[in-house]
């Protein structure tokens, strides 16, 4: 094994931080190429017209988790350098639940705010004034919702230690999952999906396509 | 899908170039990606600046900004700038920089900005709640099996789904 590169010293901090400018290069023309920038693609989602958001993310958590995994298998990449994130079960679900509704009445999340403010969305930049000023907020209150912030502290626990299953076989499970939403938005993008130009975002061409027709018919 | 072939890529195909991303920073650093994080250490580099007493007698503030420490050096906000590059440079090459508000066929812009902001201030909080956002829990941690990260993913997108009919006006 000799990943991840960091953690067995072939570089320091300064050369991280290039790493992580390049790495968010990458990132945010991801996010951009995959229509991000649109928070009407992206809030249409929870109205089953645009799974966009659902074959993007399981897609790339499925692609990861795998070349994690295999990479592991490879000796490659030491797995278990890798950071995970703490688990603290009432924070998680209740910032959750309100970053839920913040999602669908703000129209994106924290990222894609930020790529869509860089391709002149003025919601966005709207956007991440309120997503600073809530954070701002946060941080002001935290000393009075310390005790809420902390509860359900369980260390960095996996899926897997929690079932006390293989990753693989969780892997395998999310595979299953993610193939079976796939199949699920296809086909709730077509029975809700809707084909009109979205107001002030690029003009779509998919009106010549025959879903669209379809749709129509519908 | 369809979506504008100059645009958009397919999102199977976004969504694999993104778990490459995602796959390629494990593999150079043992960690994942961000966004809220920075936006964080942005508030408190402002407040560091305007109030150093003021961060150092809160241990959420100081924890980013206490003493010596300056919030912005950090992986998390080089990898944000990166972002704000990556994000323009697509949308310079797909020719799409323009000043325009996103928003459904019957919602007033000035509204819709309004609640941009709201919505933007409640998942600015919850993010904090949460520890990440959809880049930093969701997809990372999701992609590592924490567990608090698919409890935070099932539970953002619950509330959406629940709330969603409420604010329908604002998109269809």
């Amino acid at each position: 094994m000799f990943a991840p590169l960091y953690k067995y010293d072939y570089f320091g901090v300064e050369v991280s931080y290039i790493i992580a400018f390049v790495i968010g290069i990458l990132f945010g023309y991801t996010l951009e190429r995959a229509g991000f920038s649109s928070s009407r693609k992206l809030a249409l989602q929870f109205y089953l017209r645009d799974m966009t958001v659902l074959k993007v993310m399981f897609t790339a958590i499925v692609v990861a988790l795998l070349g994690i995994l295999y990479l592991n298998l490879a000796d490659v990449l030491d797995m278990s350098l890798i950071y995970i994130n703490p688990t603290s079960l009432w924070p998680q679900m209740l910032g959750g639940l309100i970053m839920g509704v913040g999602f669908v009445i703000g129209g994106y999340c924290p990222g894609t705010s930020l790529v869509a403010s860089t391709v002149g969305k003025l919601d966005g930049m709207m956007y991440v004034l309120g997503a600073l000023f809530g954070m701002f907020i946060y941080g002001e209150i935290f000393p009075a919702i310390k005790s809420i912030a902390e509860s359900g502290y369980m260390g960095d626990v996996t899926l897997s230690d929690w079932l006390h299953l293989r990753p693989g076989l969780i892997a395998f499970f999310i595979v299953i999952m993610a193939l079976a939403m796939f199949v699920f938005a296809e086909w709730a993008e077509k029975r809700f999906g809707e084909k009109e130009p979205v107001p002030g975002d690029t003009p779509s061409t998919a009106a010549s396509t025959p879903q669209s027709m379809e749709e129509k018919i519908v | 899908m369809k979506d504008d072939k100059q645009a958009y890529w397919s999102p199977y195909f976004a969504g694999f170039m993104l778990g490459l991303v995602l796959l390629a920073t494990f593999f150079l650093m043992g960690r994942g990606l961000g966004a809220s994080g920075a936006m964080m250490r942005t508030v408190v580099f402002i407040e560091d600046a305007l109030s150093p007493g003021h961060v150092e007698a809160n241990p959420y503030l100081a924890h980013y900004g206490g003493g010596d420490k300056n919030p912005l050096d950090n992986w998390l906000v080089f990898e944000v700038l990166g972002v704000i590059v990556g994000g323009l440079l697509s949308g310079i090459l797909a020719g799409k920089i323009k000043l325009n508000i996103d928003r459904g066929p019957h919602m007033a812009p000035k509204l819709r900005l309004l609640l941009a902001f709201i919505g933007g201030g409640i998942m600015g909080f919850g993010a904090r709640l949460a520890r990440g956002c959809t880049s930093g829990q969701a997809l990372t941690g999701g992609a590592t099996l924490a567990l608090g990260s698919w409890i935070f993913m099932f539970s953002m997108f619950a509330a959406g789904y629940a709330i969603a009919y409420f604010v329908r006006k604002q998109w269809i």
